[in-house]
């Protein structure tokens, strides 16, 4: 028994360094010995299939990546913070219970669903609204991947927040602060690095994410100029190409480079979210 | 100087934690300028009665309260917003709570927050405090160090002097010495007796002794119910109006 439990517990180690090594290894013969570093990391032309001019630069799909990403923040972080603050401090008994409830249920709405409502609500909703030729962009992207990414973001900084003790809240509120001074000036400080480590993982969830993007986004491989310019992201890009390709081609490979790229971007921000909690705990 | 009206009239005070009742009646006076002692064993209210006078009770969701508290003449349920009424009242806690930030910002913290921007007034906020709590010697050249870095006793002091940093009209203090050494707990008796001089002072002390030097009156609570409240002199003499009253302070029960 006692093995079986050490056995799981070291299992996500293992898988974790397996996929790696497969999604490495697979890349490998392409990275170091086909793959120009410079073009493939600067260059905005990601033509695969090409007949006469193959062309695998990542620019535009990371760009399409951070773009996406980062309108998804602009709308997760208030969104998530706040309505973490709000159960946390502002509510109690029924109703934060059942927000609490509703918001986890939220995350376990699946991400296909999520592209749905990309496609069939939020498309000619920005087509209305804004007059764009085409509903499905950055901005309907970052709309539905910014919802996706506040159950996790909520979750985490109310864990945070309640990590504070009650005698910060007790003391700055007998002192005459009122109950949002006491959120501003005694919570947010003291909660600082978990407050961080919720959004780095939001950020975490939102780059990873791909179903819902790949429906939201509306597929075009450049750079934006715009929010309501198309645009394909890293992970849109390997679900949508990589049954199209021969295994062992030029092609197949280069979508696992990509694959290398997106791990090492997520795991960079999980592993800063992972040290900036640690270090709130070791301090 | 001494106004006839008391400073604290509780009337009828009755408070339930989720239907368990915690004061029952109480009816009492704080005197201006005195200080007063409340005395009883664990669960008869005394913390309680003091989350009554700034309304700290409303932030315990599951307790329910009765009657009135009045502070300087005006009942305290009319304040339409409780930072007000908190502002006049120094409230210091049994373990002393360093806010996470520096010694300098725990003592303006309550200045600051009810709007004081001035440097000049802050800096003499501090020093006017830190003095008044007997701790500016100790942590002058400290000021920019996070509270908690402090030793226990001086974290205590330091709760003294933020709680007096708006000028406090009432100081209420819950078993300040509970975390502190004997010498502290002197050094901060000393420090009381002359805050005295133009403060109400509400004293809750487990400590029987510590009521009987530093009061002038004490208060002794009895599972939430008032047994009984009066000078010094008689509370610690033979001659209690209540039986209960020798009998707990003379250490026969509690």
């Amino acid at each position: 028994m006692e093995f079986a439990i050490k056995a799981s517990g070291f299992s996500a180690i293992f898988f974790v360094f397996a996929i790696f090594f497969f999604v490495f290894s697979t890349a490998s013969e392409f990275i170091f010995e086909k793959m120009d570093f410079v073009e493939f990391l600067t260059s905005p032309e990601w033509y695969p299939t090409s007949l006469s001019n193959k062309r695998y630069g990542t620019l535009a799909l990371l760009a399409g990546t951070v773009s996406v990403t980062g309108l998804a923040m602009l709308i997760a972080v208030p969104l998530g913070l706040g309505s973490a603050l709000f159960i946390s401090e502002f509510t109690s008994g029924v109703v934060k219970e059942g927000l609490k409830i509703t918001i986890e249920l939220l995350a376990a709405i699946p991400s296909v669903v999520w592209g749905f409502i990309g496609l069939a609500v939020m498309n000619p909703l920005i087509i209305e609204v804004f007059d764009a030729p085409i509903g499905l962009n950055v901005l309907n992207g970052g709309i539905i991947l910014g919802l996706m990414s506040v159950p996790i973001m909520t979750t985490i900084a109310e864990d945070a927040l309640k990590a504070v003790p009650d005698s910060y809240r007790e003391a700055s509120l007998a002192l005459g602060a009122t109950r949002w001074q006491t959120a501003h000036k005694v919570l947010f400080p003291a909660a600082r690095s978990g407050l961080l480590a919720a959004v780095l993982l939001g950020v975490g969830r939102a780059i990873g994410e791909t179903m819902a993007v790949l429906m939201a986004t509306g597929h075009a491989v450049q750079i934006p100029g715009s929010p309501l310019d198309s645009v394909r992201t890293l992970t849109a890009t390997i679900a949508a190409e990589l049954g199209e390709t021969a295994a062992g081609s030029d092609h197949y490979q280069a979508l696992f480079a990509v694959g290398v790229l997106l791990f090492l971007l997520t795991f960079g921000v999980n592993l800063a979210a992972d040290l900036i909690v640690r270090g709130r705990s070791a301090r | 100087m001494v106004s006839a009206s008391p400073m604290i009239e509780v009337e009828n005070l009755s408070v339930n934690y989720a239907g368990k009742p915690a004061l029952d009646q109480l009816t009492l006076d704080v005197r201006r300028n005195e200080i007063l002692a409340v005395i009883g064993p664990a669960n008869s209210g005394k913390t309680t009665l003091l989350n009554c006078i700034n309304r700290m009770i409303e932030t315990i969701p599951s307790a329910s309260v009765s009657g009135t508290v009045k502070v300087d003449g005006h009942n305290v349920a009319e304040y339409r917003d409780p930072s007000l009424l908190r502002r006049r009242i120094g409230m210091v806690f049994p373990l002393p709570v360093g806010l996470p930030m520096t010694v300098y910002e725990n003592v303006t913290f309550a200045p600051r927050m009810a709007g004081e921007k001035d440097r000049t007034v802050l800096d003499e906020t501090v020093q006017r405090c830190l003095k008044q709590s007997a701790l500016w010697d100790e942590v002058k050249d400290r000021l920019d160090d996070l509270g908690t870095r402090l030793s226990g006793g001086q974290q205590q002091r330091l709760t003294i002097a933020r709680a007096l940093s708006l000028n406090p009209e009432i100081l209420c203090l819950d078993e300040f010495s509970i975390a502190v050494d004997p010498v502290t707990t002197m050094k901060i008796e000393e420090v009381l007796k002359e805050l005295n001089e133009n403060m109400t002072i509400v004293v809750v002390t487990n400590l029987v002794l510590q009521a009987k030097r530093l009061a002038h009156r004490t208060a002794l609570l009895l599972r939430g119910k008032l047994v009984e409240v009066g000078d010094n002199e008689v509370i610690f003499s033979r001659q209690t109006a209540d039986a209960r009253t020798f009998q707990y302070v003379q250490g026969l029960f509690g």
